[in-house]
């Protein structure tokens, strides 16, 4: 019994393979003719035990009649195309393209940013691109008159008004509406008075804050890691240094090890290995002073990274003017 | 800030660590002072050898030249010298081709008075080795010939670039980069002994210093030295000023540099008979006055400027640079070394106004120390009387109107813990302090009283303190943790949301987005014909733009789009489909930030579909760049009326070809095709159709309900209605007095057909719409279509003079 479906199938198999009526004919000949297979096969079975035969007999008919039901198709339809002269299409031909379009790359890097954030309980919060220097600096515990100014060359709209050269504003605006505990990311466009290769105008930001109780340095490199290590990958070593922002003390740079050389150094890295991506450290006194937070109670640490050089690590970009001069042929690589 | 390693290595003692150059710059980079490049100074020096001169011969064209055979062991070089002292046998630097010298000229073979020379034999001087320049510089003869003179001398060094951050003033000096190397390797400095011999005279008999201005100048100090010879300064000193990229000038000069590069306090000093009643009165400037700086440039000066004056007039402009006018020259015989500190927001403020950035205001703006002003005054005096002989003037004079000093702090134990992730005992944190030299007293148990040190002004909180103790101890010695994470979720902006869906329907229409700068021509309004009183006017200017084509900011996306197209089709990128999202800056005044919008505008020019084997190339047109709008506001949920925009009100668009979008009767944007005249300004080769939204009036209109209504269950009945009408009328006028007649089985309109010409009269069009009836009650009786059908073919006919096509 088990190999009338083995037959069955062959049949198939083969009828699946024949393109020419004469083919069709033998098939029908070999498998369901007087001295063919399924024929063959009834025959046969006399040697099957008695309780067996009567539905091997049945089924053996059912095949039968389905091969034939099967071959007779088939060779009506090749009958069908021959008279129409019917060759089919040209299958290699491409099809008609459905328009596509594309994200900026900084919107994709942002997004992607934002996305790692949200995902660990930040909030976004968005504000002015044009903003009061008391925002842009003096809350932020850059005085007037401060050498820590030089640090971010500035294009001025009046004495007190400016360009924002970060989107830190936003963290004191937030910090004024709402007590804590705080958790935002603001991402954004920010200016500075500066054009060259790795320089431009106006670039993008991703900035953080997290203001909590018992909030660590310890906290803020665990934070900045895992977002490393999302962003990049998990084998991502970094290097947390000491540096110095006004707003922050102790301030850190995070440094990567280098994503293009894994930290043999190369052109990228300046031979270094480090690559520096993040500027960091416990949000100053002083700023949570300023917008009236209790500093015996809560602890806070900021964050902040450049979204173009964070895509051009990712997507190997040699030139920040790329991204503003909006050449088809490099938005189309995205 | 360059510092030299073997300059250093006075300060602290590496001899027993083997200790490679990277891995100092490795732990000052660890401590916060980021290294950059470390360069050889020497470096210059690998195309200069020993060279053994062999052979002379007279020179055959010239009575005072030699032609030199110069061995370098394998090779023999001819050279042509004028040197008096050249002598077969002797060793001397030899300089081959290529070499290319401090003043920056590159030495080449050449010919001189008909004779070949193939490289140069070198003065001390040439080489920045000495002084002397008479003649060809003398070597020891017991080294080999061909050696490189580097390695002959054993000169090597390393310079090492520092990034400094503001707040490290301190480390504006060798012997601050030297502390931080020995807290690092646990080590104590070295400081130079200062012994002064007792001097003649009295200071105090032969000058003063009156402070006029102690606010600015908290303190200021003096002394004097008589009988010195300005000169050249010895090689040693001269080697310490070019391995910090200082030029050797004169040994007053380098040694005020060299105390400033040591000690990071600036000094000046004066030709003492320069100053009119020998004496020095530190007073702020008159208003209108003017002063000459040692640049020769005529400075204005402002009553918040500090200047320094003798009896009767300025003489440096203070802690900036000083005068011409009391500069030292070759005859000056009598000195006074000036040792101040000044406020540094007041120098700040003036070397700003002057746009005048010197070594000293650099180091006077960030905080010198106020305590270091004696030790660099008399460290001085002692490398004058060194280099330039005299006589030191007995005692000194120390005008300190006002003391500036840092006030000790209370640190707790558990709160620099609990701040940094650590778990550190007092001892501990006070050993880290004490290694940077910080005084701390124990308070209780669990606290420490902390001092720092005059030079480190910038600390002064204990979460400073922290900071040293985190650094000290090492960043990547923290323990990494995690803060906790909150259990609600927050829901994004609706304007974040907006925009990312805005962007998601774009682009999934074909369109690529740009991100243009905010700033735009100041022209660009009057290119755009934005009326007198169109808002778009009211631009915010930059004082200080990059360029005039970015001088103030955009009131409007389109110059950026026509920016682009200009750029793609110049790059052969002739078919565009482009959008931007950004915001618009309209200006309430200079002093006000301005109102933000944010706008969407997109662009499409050249084909409608990219060539391809299924269709010819069909230029876009306005009804693309509609459909893609009407699109996206479905999408959105939004019901956008199109009207014909009047042609006052056309700006930049063609008029006819444009139309106004109203969202719930308000006015949220504009599309249609671009004016000719705007194509020519921007030198545009090819018409582009522009479309741009208010996505600030949108937000609110978006509409997220969506709501299931059954299926019909009833068949429909489609009837095709065809009308001949004038030209000039609106279609959607047309189908909207068929809506508007509200009949109950009208399920739908569909236009299918628009015609003019062959067959039809002039100034007419053929326009042919189905109308779907059906009922949600029953399969409808023909009936009663007709009925209706009749009804409003009848309004149709009537109401815009139409007739039916014969």
């Amino acid at each position: 019994m088990d190999n009338i479906e083995k037959i069955k199938d062959d049949a198939l198999a083969e009828l699946r393979n024949a393109s020419e009526t004469e083919e069709i004919r033998a098939l029908s000949v070999r498998y369901l003719g007087r001295k063919g297979v399924i024929t063959q096969f009834l025959r046969n079975i006399s040697g099957l035990p008695a309780k067996e035969r009567p539905a091997a007999g049945k089924r053996a008919n059912e095949v039968k009649k389905e091969l034939d039901a099967a071959f007779s198709a088939a060779a009506e339809l090749l009958a069908a195309r021959k008279t129409s002269g019917d060759q089919g299409i040209d299958v290699s031909l491409p099809g008609r393209t459905v328009p596509r379009g594309y994200l900026h790359p900084l919107t994709q890097v942002t997004r992607e940013i934002c996305e790692i954030f949200v995902r660990m309980g930040f909030d976004i919060a968005e504000g002015p691109e044009v903003e009061k220097d008391y925002y842009n600096f003096e809350a932020l515990n850059i005085p007037k008159d401060h050498p820590a100014r030089d640090m971010q060359d500035t294009f001025y709209v009046s004495d007190n008004i400016v360009l924002r050269t970060q989107t830190s504003p936003m963290q004191v605006r937030t910090m004024e509406k709402q007590p804590p505990p705080v958790r935002i990311i603001s991402p954004g466009k920010v200016y500075r008075c500066d054009s060259d290769i790795t320089h431009t105008p106006m670039f993008s930001q991703v900035e953080g804050l997290l203001v909590d109780r018992n909030v660590s340095f310890g906290d803020l490199k665990g934070t900045l890691t895992a977002f490393v290590h999302r962003m990049f990958d998990e084998d991502t070593k970094l290097r947390f240094r000491p540096s110095f922002f006004p707003f922050t003390e102790p301030s850190a740079e995070v440094d990567i090890q280098c994503i293009m050389c894994r930290g043999k150094g190369c052109r990228v890295c300046s031979h270094s290995g480090w690559l520096e991506i993040l500027g960091s450290g416990m949000v100053h006194p002083a700023v949570f002073e300023n917008v009236g937070y209790d500093t015996s109670r809560y602890s806070g640490f900021a964050f902040g990274m450049g979204v173009e050089r964070i895509a051009m690590l990712k997507y190997s970009i040699d030139d920040i003017r790329k991204f503003f001069d909006n050449d088809l042929r490099f938005l189309r690589q995205f | 800030m360059k510092v030299s390693l073997k300059w250093l290595q006075e300060y602290i003692d590496l001899d027993d660590r083997d200790m490679p150059v990277s891995e100092i710059c490795r732990r000052l980079t660890m401590a916060g002072l980021e290294t950059d490049t470390v360069t050889d100074p020497y470096a210059w020096l690998d195309t200069v050898r020993v060279g053994r001169i062999s052979a002379i011969h007279p020179h055959p064209n010239a009575d005072r030249l030699r032609v030199c055979e110069v061995e370098t062991g394998e090779q023999s070089y001819r050279v042509v010298c004028g040197a008096p002292n050249v002598q077969e046998g002797m060793l001397s630097p030899l300089a081959l081709p290529g070499t290319e010298f401090p003043d920056g000229k590159v030495l080449e073979k050449s010919v001189i008075r008909g004779e070949a020379s193939e490289g140069m034999l070198c003065s001390e001087k040439e080489l920045e080795l000495g002084n002397r320049s008479a003649g060809i510089m003398e070597l020891p003869g017991h080294l080999l010939p061909g050696t490189g003179l580097a390695a002959a001398l054993h000169l090597s060094d390393a310079t090492i670039e520092i990034d400094l951050t503001p707040n490290r003033p301190d480390c504006l000096s060798l012997m601050g980069v030297a502390r931080e190397i020995g807290a690092s390797v646990r080590k104590k400095i070295t400081y130079p002994e200062i012994p002064l011999p007792r001097g003649e005279k009295n200071i105090h008999e032969l000058s003063s210093v009156t402070i006029e201005a102690p606010e600015h100048c908290p303190r200021y100090a003096a002394r004097l030295i008589e009988g010195i010879t300005v000169k050249p300064s010895p090689p040693w000193l001269q080697e310490r000023m070019r391995s910090v990229g200082l030029r050797p000038i004169n040994n007053i000069v380098d040694v005020t540099n060299f105390v400033m590069m040591e000690t990071g306090q600036p000094l000046h000093a004066f030709d003492f008979d320069h100053l009119e009643e020998n004496r020095i009165v530190v007073r702020t400037a008159g208003e209108g006055e003017t002063f000459t700086t040692l640049d020769g440039k005529e400075r204005s000066l402002n009553p918040e400027m500090l200047m320094i004056c003798d009896g009767k007039k300025p003489v440096a402009i203070a802690g900036v640079m000083g005068g011409l006018n009391s500069e030292i020259e070759d005859s000056t015989t009598r000195v006074l070394i000036e040792s101040a500190y000044f406020n540094p927001v007041s120098i700040r403020k003036t070397a700003k106004k002057l746009g005048l950035a010197t070594d000293a205001s650099h180091r006077f703006e960030r905080g010198a120390d106020p305590e270091g002003t004696l030790r660099a005054m008399d460290r001085a005096a002692q490398l004058m009387l060194e280099t330039g002989g005299g006589t030191l003037v007995q005692g000194y004079i120390d005008e300190h109107p006002l003391k500036v000093e840092n006030t000790p702090i209370l640190l707790q134990t558990a709160h620099a813990n609990r701040h940094l992730g650590l778990q550190l005992s007092t001892e501990e944190m006070a050993d880290l302090l004490l290694s940077v030299e910080f005084s701390v007293e124990k308070e209780g148990e669990d606290a420490l009283r902390v001092t720092p040190p005059s030079f480190r002004v910038d600390v002064s909180r204990p979460e400073d303190l922290m900071e040293e103790i985190a650094r000290l101890w090492g960043y990547d010695n923290i323990p990494v943790t995690f803060p906790a994470i909150p259990s609600e979720a927050v829901s994004p902006a609706p304007r974040v949301l907006m925009r990312n869906r805005v962007r998601d329907i774009m682009s999934s229409c074909g369109f690529a987005e740009v991100v243009n700068y905010s700033f735009i021509h100041e022209q660009s309004c009057n290119r755009l014909g934005f009326s007198e009183n169109d808002e778009r006017r009211r631009m915010l200017h930059i004082l200080n733009p990059i360029t005039e084509d970015m001088s103030v900011m955009r009131t409007s996306l389109i110059p950026g789009l026509l920016e682009n197209m200009g750029k793609n089709l110049s790059r052969q990128n002739r078919n565009l489909k482009i959008y931007e999202i950004g915001k618009i800056f309209l200006s309430k005044g200079q002093e006000s930030i301005p109102d933000e919008t944010e706008m969407l505008a997109a662009l499409w020019t050249g084909s409608r579909t990219d060539i391809s084997w299924h269709e010819k190339e069909i230029p876009c047109d306005f009804y693309d760049l509609k459909g893609a709008a009407e699109g996206l506001f479905r999408q959105l949920g939004i019901q956008a009326d199109f009207t014909a925009l009047p042609e006052e009100q056309c700006t930049y668009l063609r008029p006819g070809y444009a139309a106004r979008i109203s969202v719930q009767g308000q006015d949220a944007g504009c599309i249609g095709e671009i004016a000719a005249s705007v194509l020519q300004t921007w030198d545009l080769k090819q018409t582009a159709y522009i479309f741009e939204a208010d996505m600030d009036k949108l937000r609110p209109m978006i509409s997220h309900q969506k709501e299931s209504r059954p299926l019909p269950k009833y068949p429909s009945v489609s009837r095709d209605i065809s009308l001949i009408v004038d030209k000039g009328t609106e279609v959607a006028a047309l189908l909207d007095s068929v809506r508007n007649m509200e009949e109950a089985l009208l399920e739908e309109i569909i236009l299918f057909d628009v015609y003019e010409g062959k067959n039809i009269p002039g100034g007419k069009k053929s326009v042919s719409f189905r109308i779907v009836y059906r009922s949600a009650e029953s399969t409808l009786e023909d009936e009663s279509v007709t009925a209706i059908h009749k009804k409003i073919s009848d309004m149709l006919l009537k109401k815009f003079h139409a007739a039916f096509p014969e």
